[in-house]
């Protein structure tokens, strides 16, 4: 028994250290992707898909948001760097830098639309809102007359009185996310009101009315089952799969339903993109075809089955554009 | 007690005067009370435990069991085979969408239209075509069609057939109805339809309920209404308005008509959940029951479940490829920590002579163990990573992380076990000649083996149920091949959770909680084991 003992130390001692010694072989061969959340369920679906129906292996992705993904996609060339980054907004000039910087060239995916929806328990009363009330809900600073101060609104009643009298609460996404950055330019900058100074549009309150409920949209949508009061902010895939316990707000009298996503009626709607790391192309196998893969007919189609999943396809003319700066590899430009 | 209150005598001494009996009885009282507090507290703490197990259970439980179809396939020359027949290369390249969709619209040839048949379509799982693939792959002679070949169901209509999109009320027609086709519709008319509505207690019909005047008025049962479906001459018909003294109503089965609209043998049934609140329609649900009527489905043990890696489809995600990926882990974690914290404890603890040196290093490992353990995770982005610049996602790296996480544990656990081992032995071993390494190996270690085990058992339990050190090394990820080596990608049980938790689709939340059942199995396997190796190595002194 002993000597076993002393056996079983030294062997898995030197099991350890032989672990720690081992030959890293720097050879990759299925794809690395990282970025958006919002962009996450549809990736995996076509990965999954992609490993199924072609040669190559399944490729790994991680949910990191899409200013985290970014900046591992734009931290350098190399196996150890990400081949694609997810993005639910378009790349950010300083990005571009970054990347050019550190000798990576990023090539633009344009994948389709995704609504961002106001949704609640549909035990809750109905929301018709205008772009301005929830600027008004939700700003840090409003134009009372004439002068900017806190906001002082508790109830959306006090906003405007056809609106229901309840608490306003609002759950929504950090200020890390995509989709709080697609949010405030296409509601808190369009709905600025006059006399707020450009720069300070975007500011959300932190009074505890609206609350940063963290990357998960999932754990927004129960929290919204449980309190029928809450308004969520979240992308209308999760509005879409929840359909059962969720009604989603009226945004200047659109309903926030596909048909009005995909005809560009629904004011809160914004791309959804990916971006291929040029110098990978014929290092890591794949990557070109992944990308054919994700804009093909059947994926992000009309009738794709990225549909299902929520994602609002781009019309056909646009998909075929994408689909040539996918085959030219055409670097994206600043804008 | 009762003898020495009898006794006026003693009624003023010390121990039995009314101040002392006050005192006792007070000193019971908060014995009592003490007592009492720490029961229920062992109590809150079981009631809390069972409420979380059964919550689990009752959520996770039906994850381990799905519904499967049984279609007959056409697996033939012409669908598999190429210009050469069939060949191992054909069945590897055949359309086997083509295949599931020709065999599930077999079943309802009557079914047109695109949106339908996408539907219909629908029905299956998108996994179907690659599980037949795979199974056509792995045993050809299956191409024989001896065996019938189950095939997934989709998510939706497995939710429907474990009874969890809606409950439904049926009725028996008591009375005769006439049903009539006019211009594609049918139209129900009898007083008995009516009867039957009026049965239903739910109050989206009251109107339908008050009297007569429903019938009169009309109504329109739209989406946002309960859906009412008639079963008659083995068809479905939806109600879609109620007008005077008739029903109007459209087909989602056809049924036969005869020449005599009479119809005897009928019955109606209520969903409750209108169909605008559910991800299932009527037509769905019906064309799903007319398959279990032709038994076609049939409800197995979800071998699926244990048998695959993550997935985006809730029917196609399996586990096993996060059991592979914390297997791998936790082996890595284990033959780097165990060594390295026992080979530690036992230095600090026997050989080390007690001075400023080794006072820090003490310090520096109880600090370390109370280091949050995401400090860890940066630690292995910037070393093993950036540096060394080992693979990301790879269990090795894990591994690596979570040993640096659970060696203070393991040493500080082990340093005690090896303290509770009384001198004498030490002592008598050295007082017969013994070095101090076979003291230590021959005596001290093996009594001390117990204690030992349980602490790297603890620190292993801990490093078992951590995402954060993981999170920044890239194993948070949606890894779809099960891992065959230390190096390849992998994920491990509860970032599998964490991302099921996440997935929209609600038939994730099942696969979330019997993902939490396996690694509570997964705990509970360990600890036996920390105890079956306890036992064997405990000696009493």
């Amino acid at each position: 028994m002993k000597t076993s003992l002393t056996v079983l130390a030294i062997a898995l001692a030197s099991f350890g250290s032989l672990m720690t010694g081992v030959a890293l072989a720097q050879s990759r061969d299925q794809l690395q992707i990282v970025g958006s959340s919002t962009v996450f369920p549809f990736a995996t679906s076509v990965a999954e898909r992609f490993g199924q129906t072609t040669g190559f292996p399944t490729p790994i992705i991680e949910s990191t948001g899409s200013g985290g993904g970014l900046k591992l996609f734009c931290a350098g060339v190399g196996t150890n760097t990400p081949d694609i980054a997810n993005a639910s907004r378009r790349i950010k000039n300083s990005e571009i830098e970054t990347c050019i910087a550190n000798g990576v060239t990023p090539v633009q995916v344009r994948i389709g639309f995704d609504g961002i929806v106001l949704a609640n328990s549909k035990s809750g009363p109905e929301f018709n809102l205008s772009r301005e009330q929830i600027f008004s809900a939700l700003a840090r600073n409003i134009i009372v007359e004439g002068k900017p101060v806190a906001n002082p609104y508790r109830q959306w009643s006090e906003i405007d009185p056809s609106l229901p009298d309840v608490a306003i609460e609002v759950l929504g996404p950090p200020p890390t996310s995509g989709t709080r950055d697609a949010f405030v330019e296409l509601v808190m900058h369009e709905a600025c009101q006059d006399g707020i100074e450009e720069n300070k549009c975007g500011d959300i309150r932190e009074d505890g009315v609206y609350v940063d409920a963290g990357e998960n949209d999932n754990l927004i949508v129960q929290k919204l089952a449980a309190n029928s009061s809450a308004i969520g902010i979240f992308g209308f895939s999760f509005l879409d799969q929840n359909a059962d316990t969720l009604h989603g707000a009226i945004v200047d009298d659109v309903k926030p339903e596909f048909e009005n996503i995909a005809a560009g009626t629904y004011p809160i709607a914004r791309s959804l993109y990916f971006y291929i790391k040029k110098e990978h192309v014929g290092v890591i196998p794949g990557i070109v075809e992944y990308a054919l893969t994700f804009t093909s007919e059947g994926a992000a189609g009309e009738d794709g089955y990225l549909g299902e999943k929520g994602l609002i396809p781009l019309s056909d003319e646009d998909r075929q554009t994408v689909i040539a700066d996918i085959n030219n590899l055409t670097p994206v430009q600043k804008y | 007690m009762t003898d020495f209150s009898n006794q006026p005598e003693s009624a003023n001494t010390i121990h039995t005067g009314v101040a002392a009996r006050r005192r006792l009885k007070a000193r019971y009282r908060s014995e009592w009370i003490f007592k009492t507090l720490s029961f229920s507290a062992i109590g809150v703490s079981i009631a809390f435990l069972l409420f979380l197990f059964t919550t689990i259970f009752v959520q996770g439980w039906p994850a381990f069991t799905y519904n499967f179809v049984q279609l007959p396939l056409e697996l033939n020359e012409t669908t598999i085979g190429n210009q050469n027949g069939i060949s191992p290369e054909s069945i590897h390249n055949a359309d086997y969408d083509a295949i599931v969709r020709t065999a599930i619209r077999a079943q309802f040839p009557q079914v047109s239209g695109r949106s339908a048949k996408r539907a219909l379509s629908g029905l299956v799982s998108p996994g179907a075509p690659v599980l037949l693939r795979e199974a056509l792959i792995e045993d050809p002679e299956q191409l024989n069609g001896q065996k019938p070949l189950s095939l997934p169901l989709s998510d939706f209509a497995d939710l429907y057939l474990k009874g969890q999109i809606s409950h439904s009320e049926y009725r028996t027609g008591t009375a005769p109805v006439n049903i009539e086709a006019s211009s594609g519709n049918f139209q129900i008319s009898g007083t008995a339809l009516l009867s039957a509505l009026k049965n239903f207690t739910n109050p989206a019909l009251q109107g339908a309920q008050q009297e007569n005047s429903a019938f009169n008025a009309g109504i329109a049962l739209d989406r946002d209404m309960p859906s009412i479906l008639f079963y008659a001459n083995g068809g479905v018909l939806k109600l879609e308005t109620l007008g005077p003294g008739f029903a109007s109503a459209r087909a989602l089965l056809p049924l036969t008509l005869t020449k005599n609209p009479e119809v005897v043998d009928w019955q109606i049934r209520l969903i409750e959940v209108p169909e605008a609140n559910r991800n299932f329609s009527d037509q769905e649900i019906v064309w799903t029951d007319a398959l279990v009527e032709r038994q076609l489905v049939q409800s197995q043990f979800n071998t699926l479940f244990f048998t695959k890696g993550a997935s985006r489809e809730p029917e196609m995600a399996g586990i096993l490829g996060a059991v592979v990926g914390t297997a791998l882990t936790l082996i890595v974690t284990l033959s780097l920590s165990f060594p390295l914290g026992v080979a530690a404890a036992v230095y600090l603890e026997e050989f080390a002579p007690r001075n400023r040196w080794t006072a820090l290093v003490e310090v520096n490992i109880n600090n370390l163990a109370a280091v949050p353990s995401i400090v860890f995770g940066l630690l292995g982005l910037a070393v093993f990573l950036t540096f060394f610049g080992m693979p990301r996602s790879a269990p090795l790296v894990g591994g690596m992380v979570l040993a640096l996480m659970t060696l203070p544990t393991i040493i500080i656990a082990s340093r005690a076990a090896l303290r509770a081992v009384p001198p004498s032995i030490r002592e008598a071993a050295l007082g017969i000649g013994a070095s101090k390494m076979q003291v230590v190996l021959h005596h001290v270690l093996p009594l001390a083996m117990p204690g030992i085990l349980t602490g790297t058992i603890i620190g292993m339990a801990q490093a078992l149920g951590e995402t954060a050190p993981l999170l920044m090394i890239g194993m948070v990820a949606f890894v779809v091949d099960i891992p065959g080596g230390f190096t390849d990608p992998a994920t491990v049980l509860p970032v599998q959770i964490f991302m099921w938790a996440d997935f929209p689709e609600p038939a994730f939340q099942q696969r979330t909680s019997a993902a939490i059942m396996v690694l509570l199995a997964f705990l509970v396997a360990m600890n036996a084991l920390a105890v079956v190796l306890r036992k064997q190595f405990e000696r009493r002194w």
